[in-house]
């Protein structure tokens, strides 16, 4: 019985993730293709190592299901974080958004942040100029 | 304090990875512990004690199966716009207010949201969040931060504030 439940939930994972990547072939851009690869993703990695735990609580070993729960505590902290850095970071790289876009509202924070980070590049230079300089 | 917690939730996490309480297996424990608060102890977030109070504890609890939920139903929500034909999104980058004041509470708010049906957090500034959303229903800004982050917001100042 509890070995059908953990079939189960593998499968039923396996199918998340197959749905995450096809929507990475699917979608039109980074950010919806980030979307689709983080929520999908998540959940269906999720629930393949729940399955693993609950199936290894139930005969194999504890420790290895001890495991397979940790695991899954953090990919489900992580993988948010890591969607947004890469979104993040395709925007200020220039990555467009999609044609088809109803609304942009990030562009002037973006301008402004590129601007920052130019200054500040543009500081240290200074800095490593006047090093160059005095020596 | 918060290193204090720190030091115990790492050495936590190394006796449950290796599960044993082998004498050997704890002092290297306390080592490694020790030495992973020593040099990230101070990027903790302030205010990290807080959480230990069992109200809050009780709190969070309540909160993991209402955002499994929404979770989940994400997950159906990005397969049918995946597997339809059409492909039926309308995307764009919107910019919310939130209320919420704490770092730990504007960070977990995020990274819900990021989770939750059709919506991607991209930058977090002061107040305001911008969020990739794939499916632009209206263009009422109360509305969308009802939508959005109405959902999470009172749970999660009840935990972290």
């Amino acid at each position: 019985m509890l070995e059908t439940i953990c079939y189960w939930l593998v499968g039923i994972g396996l199918a998340f993730d197959f749905f995450g990547c096809l929507g990475l072939v699917r979608l039109p851009d980074v950010y919806n293709r980030a979307q689709a690869a983080t929520k999908c993703v998540t959940l269906g990695t999720c629930m393949i190592l729940f399955g693993v735990a609950l199936g290894a609580f139930g005969g194999v070993s504890v420790a290895m299901g001890v495991k397979a729960l940790l695991c899954a505590m953090f990919i489900l902290l992580t993988s948010p974080v890591g969607a947004h850095a890469i979104c993040r970071g395709a925007y200020l790289s220039g990555v467009p958004l999609w044609e088809g876009s109803a609304e942009d509202a990030f562009k002037e924070r973006a301008e402004r942040i590129r601007e920052e980070e130019i200054e500040e590049l543009g500081e240290e230079s200074g800095v490593q100029r006047e090093k160059a300089q005095a020596s | 304090m918060k290193r204090l917690l720190g030091f115990v939730g790492a050495l936590l996490l190394w006796l449950l990875l290796f599960w044993s309480l082998n004498i050997w297996v704890i002092a290297a424990g306390v080592g490694v512990a020790a030495v992973a608060t020593a040099l990230l102890g101070s990027i903790a977030p302030d205010g990290l004690e807080r959480v230990l109070c069992l109200r809050r504890v009780g709190y969070f609890l309540l909160y993991l199966p209402y955002f499994l939920y929404y979770c989940v139903r994400a997950n159906f929500d990005v397969m049918l716009r995946v597997v339809h034909p059409d492909v039926p999104i309308r995307p764009g980058i919107v910019k919310l207010p939130t209320t919420l004041k704490s770092e730990m509470a504007k960070t977990f708010l995020a990274n819900s949201i990021t989770l939750t049906p059709g919506t991607l957090t991209l930058d977090i500034d002061g107040q305001d969040m911008y969020v990739h959303w794939i499916n632009i229903d209206t263009d009422d800004v109360k509305k969308r931060t009802a939508e959005i982050c109405g959902r999470f917001e009172p749970m999660l100042r009840r935990i972290f504030e």
